[in-house]
């Protein structure tokens, strides 16, 4: 393994690693993409578990970066240019598309992407994205659900997300009962599972920087997703993540879509507060 | 993804013998017959193995693919434009099925 300039060095203690980050918080050139830039390093808030908030862009090779600071080397656009045939693409009984009711995505999705989990009143319930459109699809459009991992859904939820690209993920607390399903998802962060006895913290709290065998830790942030993962050679979603991360622990993993992933999103979400959605990501 | 979709960038104008760089990505499995489904038989190969560029008409660019390169190949090279003309790039799958598509470049 390289240690790359500009880029944390593995194997060294937890207080170097800050001190090296907290040099690359003042970088002059934010990585960008067609001009927009991305905060990639924020400032925590009071209050945060974290000092220093990090996508987890900044914890991979300057080759896999690079890749995803070119939108056509970025293979998840393969994904996005599905989406963006379906979004006008009219299914259903109720004979419409996506853009009978919201028009250009450009405009009327911005900010979408940045602002999920969203709390919906009528289901009494955060949404996902997911959640959202496949509330769309059933309710408005007469159409069939999509199935969570689906390329249909992938591929929606990557153009929905592209649209809101350089946004600060914000999700709103103060919304219905979200509180709770964050605190929930709190205290699934906290919590050992499995044969290995793990929790998300021990790894990506204690640990980020720091290789586990030869991949490097990140913060486990969610403000790329669903984005392009060179190990799956395909676009997969958060829930996706989430599950590998339980298989490799060794525990039972929930199902894509569950009420506890839907929660843990929810409280990945305030975790990752103000960092620029990067949404169709390259990780390796 | 079931439909394989080429995308390639290459330069709308160049100088006479200009060298360009041509990027060139589709979308493909790349399934490398090394694998096996979940009730253990063997996943069949079917990958491309085969990229050509031609500029009008004549090869200029030309690779074999082999069961181990990764899904939705990214291929980038450099040629050199005489003259105005077309890029043609074609993609041979495993299953004799090819994708192509075209570019167009002025040399001014």
């Amino acid at each position: 393994m390289r240690n790359l300039p500009g880029i944390l060095v593995a194997g060294v203690a937890a207080t170097a690693i800050l001190a090296a980050g907290s040099v690359l918080a003042d970088q002059a050139n934010l990585p960008s993409i067609d001009g927009v830039e991305l905060k990639t390093r924020v400032d925590a808030p009071e209050g945060h578990p974290l000092p220093e908030i990090i996508s987890g862009f900044e914890f991979r090779t300057k080759e896999t970066q690079a890749l995803e600071l070119d939108d056509f080397t970025n293979p998840g656009f393969l994904m996005v240019e599905n989406g963006e045939a379906a979004w006008s693409t009219v299914e259903g009984s109720a004979g419409k598309s996506c853009e009978s009711c919201h028009g250009d995505a450009s405009e009327s999705m911005k900010g979408v992407r940045a602002n999920m989990p969203k709390w919906n009143e009528a289901a009494g319930r955060p949404f996902t994205l997911e959640n959202q459109i496949n509330e769309c699809r059933t309710e408005r459009m007469g159409a069939e659900a999509w199935k969570w991992e689906s390329d249909d859904m992938l591929s929606m939820t990557a153009y929905v997300g592209l649209q809101s690209r350089g946004m600060p993920v914000a999700v709103d607390l103060e919304a219905g009962d979200m509180m709770s399903w964050w605190e929930k998802g709190k205290d699934f962060y906290y919590t050992r599972f499995g044969q290995l006895d793990l929790a998300c913290a021990n790894c990506h709290e204690d640990n980020y920087g720091n290789y586990i065998r030869a991949d490097r830790l990140s913060q486990g942030q969610s403000n790329g997703f669903p984005l392009y993962r060179l190990k799956w050679q395909k676009m997969g979603s958060l829930h996706r993540r989430f599950k590998g991360c339980m298989d490799n622990i060794r525990a039972k993993a929930f199902k894509r879509g569950s009420d506890e992933f839907v929660a843990l999103e929810t409280y990945l979400a305030w975790r990752g507060q103000g960092l620029s959605v990067e949404t169709p990501a390259v990780r390796n | 993804m079931a439909s394989s979709k080429p995308r390639v960038k290459v330069p709308k104008t160049a100088s006479k013998d200009e060298v360009i760089t041509i990027k060139t990505l589709i979308s493909h499995k790349m399934e490398s017959g090394q694998r096996k489904d979940s009730d253990g038989n063997p996943i069949p190969r079917q990958i491309i193995n085969k990229f050509t560029c031609d500029f009008n008409g004549k090869t200029v660019f030309s690779c074999d693919l082999e069961p181990a390169i990764s899904a939705n190949p990214y291929l980038e090279f450099s040629a050199k434009v005489p003259e105005s003309g077309t890029f043609k790039f074609t993609w041979v799958d495993d299953d004799g099925s090819e994708y192509s598509t075209e570019s167009k470049i002025a040399v001014e």
